[in-house]
């Protein structure tokens, strides 16, 4: 799409026209990141985050690539070939330790840009489809990284991956044999971890596809803003190029200064140790969790240590934990106010602020403590709020809510002065 | 543009099945199964491969179990517990009232006549698959005095049934028999 004053691409000498009438590569940047793509004036630094995602998965793929041409997929000799990029390749452990915290940065990013979505509803129509493929995108990491972990075939890849397979087997009937058809065997072992491999390899590449999908169901409607109305009038908007790229660049700068902190200076923090002692299938360690990233959901699948009805404690928290991220498929149909953005909205944003997400934040904490009282307890009760939190409180919030006046045009919000539109 | 007229050609008598719908349904459904029978291999390529389903089954000497120890072994690469319970124990789970029960087995649903002092079991949590603490000297017991897994907190009685937890069935008794006194073949 383009607001009619986009300003059109002229190839500027005989070989970009030449290369326009056969390839247009250059004519497409050009609208989709340069200067004809109108962008709101006023976006800030929370629009900075899907950029920044877009980086961290170029830094995965980069520096998986190079891994991969080290690593040996087999469980006699996996663990070895980690510890032999760690120790023989030339900058091998600066490699390993990139792609270790690239993984976490690329859910810190996302995570922002996923929460940026929640606090200014950028879920809401005519955005829908960006929202429910940007999810799409977020399960397909959650898929990739999980499979990444199995790879150093330590004691925490290889009790995740029993685990997490351990999930399925929850399903009633068919459960027991998908696990064994998801393992290729009764446990993980060889089988498992080649498939891993495989997939680990090629699902970041479909990533990548599904993001040219979510940028082009962006660029119907353009991008949304802090104020959450629509684009009036050319004054309203920038040229994507210089404005918002040097303000990527700028954000890409801090984002890789805090990135490197972390690779070069304590490189370990985020991970667990017990991934450094080689897997045995015969003990498990005594405190079992996932990565970080994944501890909300984790805290969510242990809230259920009971039965209800005739479900299974099991089967509910497998049923609970995929819940708490397809509920998010459903948010542009449960949050009816026409009001996108938080600050217009009061009521809103004070649950925003002080039930989603607190609850969210103690939801990570429980979800990386021991399974022990009283952190069960404080999971069933944060869990309970998270799904009420949508299914309840935001349906009824966007119904009795009274919004605050919202300012007549982006350019007013900004300036102070009224938008002047050309009769 | 000028569309041929083709109608006549393909509509039979009023009712009829046409010749060009039965061609087009025919060609459909045909490459539907070619392209089923494809998908086939591609899924069953995931199942457990020959050599691992080959499950060898294994013998293990129990004569050095005392009684009220265990020993942990590996069978089809997963751990198996062989416990040698006390006569208490034996009594103790005699009494509990299976109705109660979230997996309801009795005692000797679980053990071989006979050989009712040795409980073999899988030591793979029913619940996500850890493996339970109980078995090793000095491993916590949990509240049934039997084993506990630390991954999500179930518990299991002295004969491996779940008591406590989101697990939700017994530890799994394997096949298995004596071949001699002191000899059980497992598998
Ligand atoms: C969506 C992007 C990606 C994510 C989130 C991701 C995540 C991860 C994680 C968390 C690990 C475990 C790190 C450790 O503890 O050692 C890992 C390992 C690995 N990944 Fe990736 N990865 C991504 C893309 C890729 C790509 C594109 C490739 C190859 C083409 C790749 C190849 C590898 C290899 C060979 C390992 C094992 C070596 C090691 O453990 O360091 N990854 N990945
Ligand atoms: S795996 Fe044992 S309690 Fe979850």
């Amino acid at each position: 799409m383009s607001f009619p004053w986009a300003k059109q691409y002229t190839p500027e000498n005989d070989f970009m026209k030449w290369m326009d009438t056969r390839l247009p590569l250059p004519r497409m940047v050009y609208n989709v990141v340069g200067v004809g793509y109108p962008t709101p004036r006023n976006l800030n630094y929370f629009w900075n985050f899907g950029a920044l995602a877009g980086v961290a998965l170029v830094i995965q793929i980069l520096t998986g690539v190079i891994l991969a041409m080290h690593y040996a997929a087999n469980v006699g000799v996996a663990f070895d070939s980690v510890e032999h990029i760690m120790r023989n390749v030339n900058y091998g452990w600066f490699l390993r330790y990139a792609h270790m915290n690239g993984a976490s940065f690329f859910f810190i990013v996302v995570y922002i840009h996923i929460f940026r979505g929640l606090f200014y509803s950028s879920y809401k129509a005519p955005r829908e489809m960006v929202w429910l493929l940007g999810l799409v995108i977020f399960l397909l990491m959650m898929a990739t990284a999980f499979m990444g972990y199995v790879l150093p075939w330590g004691q925490m890849s290889f009790w995740g991956a029993k685990v997490i397979t351990g999930l399925f087997s929850a399903i009633p009937l068919v459960g027991p044999a998908l696990q064994e058809w998801l393992l290729g065997g009764f446990s993980p072992d060889n089988a498992t971890l080649n498939r891993f491999f495989s997939l680990h390899f090629v699902l970041p590449f479909v990533i990548a596809g599904v993001i040219i999908l979510h940028i082009w169901a962006l660029h119907i409607p353009g991008s949304s803003n802090p104020t959450g109305i629509e684009v009036k009038g050319e004054q309203d908007t920038v040229p994507f190029h210089p404005y918002y790229t040097a303000k990527d660049g700028f954000g890409l700068g801090i984002f890789l200064i805090l990135f490197c902190a972390l690779t070069f200076f304590s490189p370990n923090l985020l991970g667990h140790p017990d991934n450094y002692i080689p897997a045995n299938e015969l003990s498990t360690p005594a405190h079992i969790v996932p990565e970080w990233y994944f501890w909300p959901f984790y805290a969510i699948l242990r809230a259920f240590t009971f039965d209800f009805l005739f479900i299974p404690a099991k089967l509910l928290g497998v049923l609970a934990m995929f819940g708490s991220i397809l509920l998010l498929f459903f948010l542009p149909w449960l949050d009816k106010s026409p009001v996108r953005s938080g600050h217009y909205r009061p009521i809103f944003r004070k649950f925003f602020w002080f039930g989603l997400i607190p609850c969210i934040v103690l939801l990570g904490y429980l979800g990386g403590a021991p399974a022990e009282e009283p952190y069960v307890m404080l999971s069933q009760l944060a869990s309970a709020y998270y799904f009420a939190h949508f299914l309840i409180i935001l349906p009824l919030i966007s119904m009795f809510e009274k919004p605050v006046p919202l300012p007549n045009s982006i350019t007013e919000s900004v300036t102070g002065k009224p938008l002047e539109t050309a009769a | 543009m000028a569309e041929p007229e083709v109608k006549e050609a393909v509509e039979g008598e009023g009712g009829e099945v046409r010749r060009r719908d039965f061609i087009n349904i025919a060609a459909v459904s045909f490459a539907g199964v070619g392209a089923g029978v494809t998908v086939l291999p591609l899924v069953s390529q995931m199942s457990p491969s020959a050599d691992v389903l080959a499950l060898a089954s294994i013998e293990v000497d129990v004569s050095s179990i005392e009684v009220g120890q265990a020993i942990k072994t590996s069978w089809r690469k997963q751990p198996i517990f062989i416990r040698n319970l006390t006569p208490k124990e034996i009594e103790e789970s005699k009494k509990v009232d299976i109705a109660d029960l979230r997996d309801p087995q009795s005692f000797e649903d679980r053990t071989l006549p006979g050989k009712e002092n040795w409980l073999i079991t899988l030591g793979v949590c029913t619940h996500l698959g850890c493996v339970p603490l109980g078995a090793a000297q000095g491993e916590i017991k949990g509240e049934y005095d039997g084993y506990f897994c630390p991954c999500h907190g179930s518990h299991y009685d002295a004969v491996g049934r779940i008591r406590k937890g989101p697990a939700p069935t017994n530890l799994e008794v394997p096949e298995f028999s004596f071949v001699s006194d002191t000899v059980v073949k497992i598998g």
